[in-house]
């Protein structure tokens, strides 16, 4: 044991030194000054252990540093703990002799892919990195066994995998064994989906099949620039539907972060989105296992937040800013907003109360007035079925005019999709908080996480409208062709437009004073930290997908 | 200067020792404001106060209202429905929509408002109907008092034509080449040439320096009439302008009086008024350093001889231009209490709107002139929610996101009618309050002004601390070197906030590197969480690379003691050592460097090392990165960003008054493009360069947002 941790540290000391000056002693350049035949077993290990630290030689990784992307090791050293990263299968080769894979040039230690463990502030991860400088990171039975290795030691001791992709795609000498390889990952991907978090980061190309593992996984990141997914690449698209299209145009961190909703966020190059990870990372519970992380919080949990008592308009036509609510509440103004440029009527991220890590939902009323559709649905949905399955509680805050209606939205299938909401709020079991800070009307105060989706602690704050609509529609309907249309408004708004009427029915447990929220917040998690709910026994549920 | 050395609370002592009538009269002294209200409970005052204004004035009023036992009415505009000074009255008005001549100005509104409150009487505030001689007629006519002089007196001294003559006839010094009401840009040209050049061209209803400009030959004193008489008539409603000889390099400085209805009046002091911004003021000090006690007197003999000339009662200013051989002229007479009142109530003790409303109940002054001190030294800086980088401040708008004033200073006083959560709005002048320091010397109080400025906390709009900041330790300020052009002559490449200097660099540098090693180290601090690695050792040193104005610093930095560590921070050889509490929520960075204390605010801080600190006033953006972070750089490729010359965009939100340019068209570099109003302000928008027009994206009458995009150049 003593001696592994030791050689680690030794790996390490050197991958540490090779990364900063990107350099390296037995480089396959320099010239040999002894036989292969007569190597001692110790020198060859040596050897071997180095030539899988250059990975594709010194020339391929000046080319990718010329891309402007670092390494498979620079990014994993920039990614974990100083000295914390444990490699495995340094020694695993590929097996594909066709095609002159054989040969002795053609065989790279570790092939394309770099897996191991290591430490993010302490907590175990499992990692692999694909190696663009090696067959351009493509996909060998060798490459996906490596990979499928750690997630299974990850899915054993319940520890989250990070994915850094960047390949090619399928190793095509390999055939059928490469698609295997894709295959067994995408297995152990969804075997895993749920009991530990998985995390892609996309770094450069991620074509094909490929994509599809970082689709199964719980996030996709990608950097700006120099990170493309897409299923076919332009040309291809080109002969198929005679679309121009660029890569960036077809499947760059713009489109996918704005436009198709398959990545999470994106981030300027690779050093930024590698610390942002870590930063994402001490989010994230290790595993379905282990409770929401609580980290040491400076900040008091009985703050006050003053402003909130005049944020909200007093006319409820008026937008205001959900991110506003949301910085001033949580820690610190911290908030890790997850699809910041999708969907953006819906507002889904991590923050602490308190030090212990939470997921808001919030209605975006500056967006479309904060209404329902299908994609915020849909990025809704997923972001709360995440927090139930890794006991992340969910605070919800409401201001919400109904679901948008239009032949769009309806031929899109917005019944569909927004009962995968209220689907995945009516199941989460873990501690559910909600906060109605103006309107709560028809449907869409239902799907919000209410009381009778059983939320745990409903609230509502003095400028709360809780009713089937709005006054204007809903007078039109009762009073239809009478003439004091406007006599009938005030007295809808009298009734309604408040929250007494959802208060007395026990509807919200209280109306508290907008500057008290974080406090309540707080003592409410503090107090649910216990709570134990379990859903009938199924096979598994089946959302409305 | 000795002589003035009398702490505030010997004085209280000694002027109450003088009143006989001590024992039955209610004294409070606020620590804070540095003024007391002491009022006697025999002295009849009115019931209910209508304050017709907004903002911190509105409050300044009620807070002494409240302690004078006096019920306040708060009138508003709709989007002023959840302000402070609404909170803070007892009853409140909504006097119509946001903009302000149609609430604030509205008389109509307002005399509703006081006759459904029953309100006595009526505090204008400064701005607004404050200097409205229709507005005092109108409440003479319903028996309402005006907390202010009477009609004839707002009158002579509002219209400045009739206030020189008065003046004049009063024996005050006043301007040479003053001449007449303008009718055209013509007339204006032949009026300035009769004076001779430099003139300046203002409103004459409009007091401050709003629609004032300064022409130095005949074209710009065509482009001053159109704009003064276009910010004239948008302000005032009223277009007649005045152009009179500008005198170069001159001080502001002006004289508080205080004059009752019994022919009694008083000379206040002086205010030393010089450091402006576009004619506005930005910081201003009582008493000056610049005035010895003869030519004070003289100031003061000749103010309130003007005040009696008028039959002036209440509070008012006398302004004067001090040259530098100390002789002074009369510019105008503002018959209202002024923004920059707090000084005056700090040195002499008096809580100036009592006096006001003392005064226009009818009783008469309580002081003799002799009792009139100078205790110590008052300096005001007016804390504005404008950009100081652009012309030394253009307005912007926003929400304060984080708002918290350095309250915990002991001698400051802050005067503001906002709060954490307030809205700064396009409608209203973007001032957030105005901080007054007090100390026994000049030095003192400015040591405490840096200090209240670092304390400062303001989130969400930008603001001009960095502007503030520097001009009260700038070497020129500190040693009295001032003149009204200080700001143009101090940096003629506008203002480019704090210089660091070597040692501030590396305090800098320090405490940024010190802030990442905290953050690091807490965020391996899971609690309760049995999975945190054992078996690592927790680190004790790091090598850094910090980033700072394009420089690349490496820093050591290594830790000793656990809960609250110190750390020892190597640069350049040079070592420091920084402690703090290292908390990381507040927006206060309290550290000790080497044994001194610095605040520095932490405005922003993210995963990627980047961190904003605020020090010394400015905000510098530094990065923090690991060694091998910082190495593994390089290889980041550089995003480029996006070429603006050909892109006219909005510096700040406001209303487009006029496009000057359609598409296709050829501009000149300087040119002027279009014309966009905020705050009342008209901002001329030229072009960058000589070149065509591609498209146009803005017409009179829009709104636009800071960034928006207005006209595109090929």
């Amino acid at each position: 044991m003593a001696m592994a941790a030791l050689a680690a540290v030794r790996r390490c000391r050197v991958l540490l030194h090779g990364a900063v000056k990107s350099s390296f002693r037995g480089s396959p350049s320099q010239p040999r000054s002894y036989s292969a035949g007569r190597l001692s077993v110790q020198e060859r290990i040596e050897r071997k252990r180095q030539a899988a630290l250059v990975g594709g030689g010194q020339k391929r990784i000046d080319a990718q540093h010329g891309r402007g992307k670092l390494t498979a090791r620079e990014r994993v050293a920039l990614l974990l703990d100083p000295d914390s990263f444990v490699e495995y299968d340094a020694f695993v080769e590929h097996r594909c002799s066709d095609f002159g894979m054989e040969a002795d040039h053609n065989k790279f230690p570790g092939d394309s892919v770099v897996t191991g463990q290591g430490r993010i502030n302490g907590r175990l991860v499992y990692v692999f990195s694909q190696d663009f400088t090696v067959f351009g990171g493509s996909l060998s039975g060798a490459h996906a066994q490596k990979i499928c290795k750690i997630m299974d030691q990850a899915m054993l001791v319940g520890a989250p995998v990070i994915g850094l992709n960047d390949s090619g795609g399928a190793r095509i000498q390999e055939g059928v064994e490469s698609l295997a390889g894709y295959a067994d990952i995408f297995l152990r991907n969804v075997m895993a989906s749920g009991v530990v978090p998985q995390i892609s980061l996309i770094m450069g190309p991620c074509a094909g099949g490929a994509v599809y593992s970082p689709a199964l996984t719980d996030f996709t990141f990608m950097v700006k620039d120099t990170s493309y997914l897409f299923i076919t690449g332009p040309d291809v698209v080109k002969s198929v539907t005679n679309e121009d299209v660029t890569q960036e145009e077809l499947g760059g961190a713009k489109t996918h972060t704005a436009v198709s909703g398959v990545a999470h966020k994106a981030f300027e190059n690779d050093i930024d989105a590698l610390l942002n990870l870590r930063e994402f990372f001490n989010f994230l519970p290790l595993s379905n296992k282990d409770p929401s992380p609580v980290t040491e919080c400076h900040d008091p949990s009985d703050r006050l937040v003053p402003g909130l008592d005049t944020l909200v308009p007093l006319e409820s036509t008026k937008a205001y800013d959900m991110l506003d609510v949301i910085h001033s509440i949580v820690d610190e103004r911290d908030f890790f907003e997850i699809m910041p440029n999708y969907a953006k009527n819906i507002v889904v991220g991590f923050a602490r109360m308190n030090g212990r890590t939470v997921g808001i939902v919030g209605n975006q009323p500056k967006v479309a007035s904060g209404c329902l559709d299908i994609n915020s649905s849909v990025k809704g949905a997923r972001f709360v079925r995440f927090c139930d399955a890794f006991n992340v509680p969910i605070i919800t805050f409401v201001d919400v005019p109904g679901f948008l209606p239009g032949t769009a939205q309806e031929y899109g299938g917005i019944i569909r999709h927004g009962a995968k909401l209220l689907y995945a709020f009516a199941e989460a079991t873990v501690p559910k908080i909600t906060i109605i800070t103006r309107k709560a009307y028809g449907g869409a105060y239902d799907v919000m996480s209410s009381k009778h989706l059983r939320g745990d602690v409903n609230y509502a704050w003095p400028s709360a409208e809780v009713a089937v609509m709005g006054a204007k529609g809903a007078v039109q309907i009762i009073f239809r062709g009478k003439n004091n249309q406007a006599d009938a408004e005030a007295e809808y708004v009298e009734k309604f437009a408040n929250p007494f009427p959802a208060a007395v029915r026990g509807f919200v447990d209280d109306i508290v004073v907008p500057s008290t929220t974080r406090r309540r917040i707080c003592r409410d998690l503090e107090v649910l930290a216990t709570k134990k709910q379990t859903n009938p026994w199924k096979k598994h549920a089946n959302v409305p997908l | 200067m000795a002589a003035y050395r009398i702490s505030p609370a010997l004085q209280r002592v000694l002027h109450a020792v003088k009143h006989a009538a001590f024992r039955s009269r209610c004294c409070i002294i606020v620590s804070r404001a540095q003024y007391s209200t002491v009022y006697d409970h025999n002295e009849k005052t009115f019931d209910k106060i209508l304050i017709a204004n907004r903002g911190e004035i509105a409050c300044r009023v009620m807070k002494t209202c409240k302690k004078m036992g006096i019920k306040t009415v708060a009138v508003h505009s709709d989007v002023d429905a959840n302000a402070v000074h609404v909170k803070m009255a007892d009853e409140a008005v909504c006097v119509g929509p946001a903009p302000t001549s149609k609430s604030y100005l509205n008389m109509d509104a307002i005399m509703n408002a006081i006759r459904q409150t029953g309100a006595q009487a009526v505090h204008p505030g400064y701005g607004f109907l404050s200097e409205n001689k229709e507005f005092a007629k109108r409440l003479a006519a319903e028996g309402v008092s005006f907390i202010g002089p009477d009609t004839h007196a707002i009158q002579a001294m509002g219209d400045k034509i009739e206030s020189k003559l008065i003046a004049k006839a009063a024996k005050v010094n006043t301007i040479p080449g003053f001449d007449g009401v303008v009718k055209d840009a013509d007339e204006a040209v032949r009026i300035a040439n009769e004076i001779g050049y430099p003139v300046m061209i203002k409103a004459s209803a409009g007091g401050g320096g709003k629609g004032m400009r300064i022409a130095w030959n005949d074209e710009e004193t065509r482009e001053g009439f159109r704009f003064s008489s276009q910010e004239a008539a948008s302000s005032f409603g009223d277009d007649r302008l005045l152009i009179e000889k500008f005198i170069d390099n001159p001080r502001h400085i002006e004289i508080q009086v205080l004059a009752d209805k019994h022919g009694n009046a008083l000379w206040l002091n002086e205010r030393e008024c010089s450091i402006q911004r576009r004619n506005q003021k930005v910081v201003e000090e009582a008493p000056s350093t610049f005035l010895d006690p003869e030519t004070r007197r003289a100031m003061g003999e000749q103010a309130v001889s003007l005040a009696k000339a008028v039959n002036y009662s209440s509070a008012g200013t006398v302004e004067f231009l001090v040259d530098s051989r100390k002789n002074f002229y009369f510019l105008e007479m503002n018959t209202r209490l002024q923004v920059e009142h707090p000084i005056t109530e700090c040195i002499t003790g008096l809580d100036l709107v009592q006096q006001m409303i003392r005064i226009a109940k009818g009783f008469p002054l309580q002081h003799t002139q002799a009792e009139i001190p100078i205790n110590g030294w008052a300096i005001e800086s007016r804390v504005y929610a404008e950009d100081p980088y652009k012309s030394f401040g253009l307005p912007s708008i926003g929400r304060l996101s984080q708002y918290q004033e350095p309250l915990n200073l002991h001698n400051v006083r802050v005067d503001s009618g906002i709060e954490e959560g307030s809205d700064i709005s396009i409608y209203y002048d973007p001032m957030i309050s105005k901080l007054v320091t007090y100390g026994a010397t000049r030095a003192e109080a400015l040591k405490k002004m840096e200090d209240a400025l670092d304390n400062y906390v303001i989130r969400g709009v930008t603001h001009n601390i960095p502007l503030l900041r520097e001009i009260i330790v700038h070497p020129r300020f500190i040693s009295g070197d001032i003149s009204t052009k200080f700001l143009p002559e101090v940096y003629p490449e506008g203002f480019k906030g704090h210089q660091l200097t070597a040692t501030g660099r590396k305090e800098l540098l320090a405490t940024a590197a010190s802030l990442f090693v905290a953050a690091q180290l807490r965020a391996q601090k899971f609690l309760g969480d049995l999975r945190v690695s054992n078996t690592q050792q927790e680190r004790r040193s790091w090598e850094l690379c910090v980033e700072l104005e394009k420089g690349v610093h490496m820093l050591g930095v290594s830790r000793s003691g656990f809960m609250t560590f110190i750390l020892k921070v190597e640069i350049d050889g040079d070592k420091l050592e920084v402690s703090s509490d290292w908390n990381l929520a507040s927006p206060l960075l309290t550290v000790t460097l080497n044994g001194i204390h610095r605040t520095l605010q932490c405005l922003s801080r993210n995963a990627a090392g980047e961190i904003s600190l605020q020090y010394l006033g400015t905000t510098f953006k530094l990065r923090v990165l690991s060694k091998l972070a910082a190495a593994l750089s390089v290889h980041m490729p550089e995003k480029v960003p996006e070429d603006t010359s050909s892109i006219l965009r909005s510096p700040m939100p406001g209303t487009v008054v006029a496009v000057s340019v359609k598409a296709g068209d050829t501009v000149a570099e300087g040119q002027e493009i279009c014309v966009i109003e905020a705050m009342k302000m008209q901002n001329s928008m030229t072009a960058a360069k000589t070149a065509k027009v591609r498209s146009v994206h803005c017409k009179p009458g829009e709104t636009v947002g800071e960034g928006d995009l207005l006209v595109e150049l090929e």
